[in-house]
């Protein structure tokens, strides 16, 4: 029930991008195309789950125990920035396929805020559902992944609007990022109506 | 380009939120009042600064092949000080911000002006230059966050307009940050981008 719980607040009341502002410069960038939206997605929501993996098991482990919290910031930035290259060249070495599928998003990865933003989240207290504590490695990675889920609905779902939105003649001011931050507005104010869950 | 230009491109010609379109995260995450989005554009510009001046400081001693590694390290340094700096003199501030300060690293902005500028030219004119352009970037927080402040609780930095009720609350919420963002971009583009 209460991983349930957890994974409806990522996804949807807590969503990523709509309620957290996390990941907006890829979110804006690569949401032109259906095709490449969901490319970023999938990517995103790899590296997301690694990351956390790898950072939890550091602060938990490393950091903590020897009192260094204070390197966290330096620490994870240097360890996903690490990840993110060796992703790309074991993906390169052993599925060259999904290396091409993802290839040109690994990198713009590491300066995605998303990434850090839920490595931080997870080593401090998370609400969801009206509770409020801290979270175990197994929730922590559930959290990671259904957060990252919700990056991609945000982005799959914006993705499509845009490429409806192209069709049609904006004013000159509000045409490119004006006219789509606005409709990012009204998309997360359909998002607000998830809150009634929580 | 003169020196007072330097300090001054940030705030329309070059301005990092309206026209380069850099660090939308905070931006959009931190204006929930006109005092926030000016602490989240000070915070900002002071690591702005320190990591210009450090990086330029820094440049020819840097091998070109880990270059982005250390100035990242260099960056993420200035946010643990600034970090320590802030729990210390303004907790307040530095709870209500929260997530988004060590998020300073992953600011685009920061690395941008690295990349951009600070490796390639003089500590002092980089100082200028992360100065000019953490100005544009404190104005724009600040106006943003003064709208959304005026929109969803009626007030100015904190100082209630007399006689007014409450505000439309979804300014001071996500939907807002957008909104607002967007519709200022449209006004930026309207009347001041225009060459």
């Amino acid at each position: 029930m209460e991983i349930l719980l957890i994974i409806i607040s990522a996804i949807f009341v807590n969503n990523i991008v709509l309620a957290q502002f996390l990941g907006i410069c890829p979110y804006l960038g690569v949401s032109n195309k259906l095709s490449t939206a969901s490319g970023m997605a999938a990517a995103v929501a790899f590296v997301i789950t690694l990351a956390t993996l790898v950072t939890y098991l550091l602060n938990q482990y490393l950091l903590v125990p020897n009192q260094l919290e204070f390197l966290q910031t330096i620490a994870f930035i240097l360890v996903i920035a690490a990840l993110v290259q060796m992703v790309e060249i074991v993906l390169k070495k052993i599925s060259p396929v999904l290396y091409q599928a993802l290839g040109i998003f690994l990198p713009l990865i590491t300066t995605n805020c998303a990434v850090l933003g839920v490595a931080i989240t997870v080593t401090k207290e998370v609400t969801f559902g009206g509770v409020t504590k801290m979270l175990g490695l197994g929730e922590a990675l559930i959290y990671a992944f259904a957060t990252s889920l919700g990056y991609g609905l945000a982005m799959i779902l914006f993705a499509g609007l845009r490429e409806h939105l192209a069709l049609n003649d904006v004013p000159k001011a509000f045409k490119g990022i004006p006219i789509a931050l606005i409709t990012v507005g009204i998309l997360a104010m359909a998002f607000m109506g998830f809150a009634g869950i929580a | 380009m003169s020196k007072f230009g330097l300090v001054t491109k940030g705030l329309v010609k070059d301005n990092p939120t309206f026209v380069l379109l850099l660090g939308m995260c905070p931006t959009l995450a931190t204006t929930t009042s006109a005092m926030n989005g000016l602490s989240m554009g000070l915070a900002t510009l002071f690591v702005l600064v320190l990591s210009n001046m450090a990086i330029s400081a820094l440049a020819p001693a840097v091998p070109d092949k880990v270059h982005i590694p250390v100035y990242i390290v260099v960056i993420a340094t200035f946010v643990t000080v600034l970090q320590f700096l802030m729990q210390a003199f303004v907790p307040d501030i530095y709870a209500t911000l929260g997530l988004f300060i060590p998020l300073i690293v992953v600011n685009c902005i920061v690395l941008g002006r690295a990349e951009a500028f600070a490796n390639k030219n003089s500590v002092f004119d980089s100082a200028l230059d992360g100065l000019g352009v953490g100005l544009g970037f404190t104005c724009s927080l600040t106006v943003l966050g003064a709208v959304r402040e005026i929109l969803g609780s009626l007030s100015v930095f904190g100082w209630k307009i007399p006689g007014t009720g409450d505000g439309m609350l979804a300014f001071v919420m996500a939907p807002g940050a957008f909104l607002c963002l967007g519709y200022l971009m449209v006004l930026f583009n309207k009347f001041l981008a225009k060459k």
